[in-house]
């Protein structure tokens, strides 16, 4: 197979494991390409790309901006805050006007889970989903599963086990789907309150004791606290959840175990993880930011090869 | 054993290669369309006066490098390397493989999406020698390519072309090969093939009308 069997990447959902085979393959070659003296090669000089974060983003945003840059292509961005959306355009409207200047391809961040979807409906353009509420992130999922392939050597048949505020999570529900295409086991742990209802739904196994999870799994996911989504206390206090969900070095050198830990960013220092997990040797944290660029070209080539001329 | 070849001659080979021969169209005259352009004989003695011609330029090639085009370059290239070092006792060539899909100027032109391959080259070009090895050249579209990729690893002080097969009277751009092995006069319906041992059980050169 050479080609993706989507036109757009609105979720994970919505792939084969085919495609994210093909994606892992062209990502090897671009990772080959982000690691010469001259990092850039000209395949998508003829296309446009707009860049649309309605939702604050520091590293998915500069990440798609360099992946899009080193395939030469044109980008343009657009952040929410200093935007039109404050007097009151609608979302279909902001995007067509954009879409009116010659723009080949979307990448949208947007707080609003099924946004990319609902574009998709509307509009004559391939549209990359860089987050949609506490939906989906495909390529944080496919950058996580490349880089457990990458540290040990195939994502199928591995245990892994995201830990955190699984609720709130776009990265979680897109891994557990990423994962479970490839064959790995998927575990979810965190606090009660954190956890959704259903989750037992989507095939995963439940689990509160971190303690457990950890002697369970071959890589460990922690995923950020995040408050900016929380209306309501979910936990007494931060303290508390470090105590109760934190992994510190102690409890990773007393596990059976050597796990490979990963971290999506931006990390809260001595919460979920303290600072001498996050740059110890396990830890695969800064791999996963360089692995982003080369999945993101890869995502990118092989959907603008899709848009017809 | 004997066997008839697609000229119609017969030709005695081991009962290994006869198992290849029934897998070969041309055995039947099943594509009676083939032509063969170059036997195994033939491109042993072409690999070896190209082998022989780059050492006459590059004597001890200190401070040149070899540069397989893939997917197909490769073969060649290994061959050559191969011939310099075992026939020739070249020592130390370097030699890499350039892949150049993401530098051709036809993405989204085709039906299908360009397929990369691996690109191999762990040494720096600058300032080095460079001669990019490629089995068939026909537009010239590769090799240009492979000039714009090269230079993400550099800026070389010379670039050459060496190519088993020219196709005469199909250039697109003015590109022509510094050392060639045949040049061959092939009108645009046909398709110039070469085989290589390791991976197409023979050395040998086809032309085939499509």
């Amino acid at each position: 197979m050479s080609e993706l069997s989507v036109n757009h990447l609105l979720g994970i959902k919505y792939l084969k494991e085919q495609d994210i085979q093909l994606i892992f393959e062209t990502a090897d070659h671009f990772k080959e390409v982000i690691n010469r003296p001259i990092k850039k090669v000209p395949s998508l000089r003829d296309i446009t790309i707009a860049n649309l974060f309605f939702e604050n983003s520091t590293r998915t945003k500069l990440s798609f901006e360099l992946a899009e840059k080193r395939l030469s292509a044109d980008v343009i961005n657009f952040s929410s805050g200093q935007s039109s959306v404050k007097k009151g355009e609608t979302l279909i409207d902001t995007v067509n006007n954009i879409l009116s200047m010659k723009v080949d391809m979307v990448v949208m961040r947007h707080p609003n889970p099924g946004a990319g979807v609902f574009l998709s409906k509307h509009i004559d353009a391939s549209i990359v989903n860089a987050g949609d509420g506490a939906h989906e992130h495909p390529t944080q999922a496919l950058l996580d599963s490349y880089s457990i392939r990458e540290k040990l050597g195939d994502v199928s048949g591995k245990k892994v086990v995201i830990v955190g505020d699984i609720l709130h999570s776009r990265v979680a529900l897109s891994n557990i789907y990423a994962l479970q295409l490839q064959g790995a086991q998927v575990m979810v742990c965190g606090p009660k309150t954190l956890l959704p209802k259903y989750i037992n739904d989507l095939g995963v196994k439940v689990e509160t004791n971190i303690r457990k999870a950890l002697n369970w799994c071959d890589v460990a996911n922690m995923l950020r606290v995040q408050n900016e989504r929380m209306d309501i206390s979910y936990f007494p206090s931060t303290r508390e959840y470090t105590q109760q969900f934190g992994v510190n070095k102690e409890l990773l050198d007393s596990l059976d175990r050597d796990i490979t830990i990963m971290h999506p960013g931006p990390i809260n220092r001595g919460v979920e993880i303290t600072s001498d997990v996050a740059d110890s040797k396990q830890s695969i944290i800064l791999d996963q930011v360089q692995n982003g660029v080369a999945i993101r070209m890869a995502v990118i080539y092989l959907l603008a090869s899709k848009i017809k001329q | 054993m004997v066997v008839y070849d697609a000229k119609g001659l017969y030709i005695y080979v081991s009962t290994s290669k006869f198992l290849h021969y029934l897998c070969s169209p041309n055995t039947f005259g099943y594509y009676m369309s083939q032509k063969v352009l170059l036997n195994a004989k033939e491109v042993n003695i072409i690999l070896h006066r190209l082998a022989c011609q780059l050492i006459e330029k590059h004597t001890n090639f200190s401070n040149t490098v070899l540069i397989g085009l893939q997917p197909r370059g490769i073969y060649l290239a290994d061959r050559l390397t191969k011939i310099l070092k075992e026939d020739y006792k070249v020592k130390n060539i370097e030699l890499g493989y350039l892949d150049i899909t993401f530098f051709r100027d036809d993405f989204r032109r085709g039906e299908k999406t360009l397929e990369a391959n691996t690109t191999d080259i762990d040494f720096l070009v600058e300032g080095k020698n460079i001669v990019l090895v490629d089995d068939v050249l026909y537009t010239g579209r590769s090799i240009r390519a492979a000039l714009t990729a090269i230079q993400s690893f550099g800026r070389p002080n010379e670039i050459e072309l060496l190519t088993l097969i020219d196709r005469r009277f199909s250039r697109h751009l003015p590109i022509q090969p510094d050392y060639r092995g045949r040049q061959v006069d092939v009108i645009n319906e046909e398709k110039v093939k070469v085989n290589w041992e390791e991976n197409d059980h023979e050395d040998s050169v086809y032309l085939i009308e499509k």
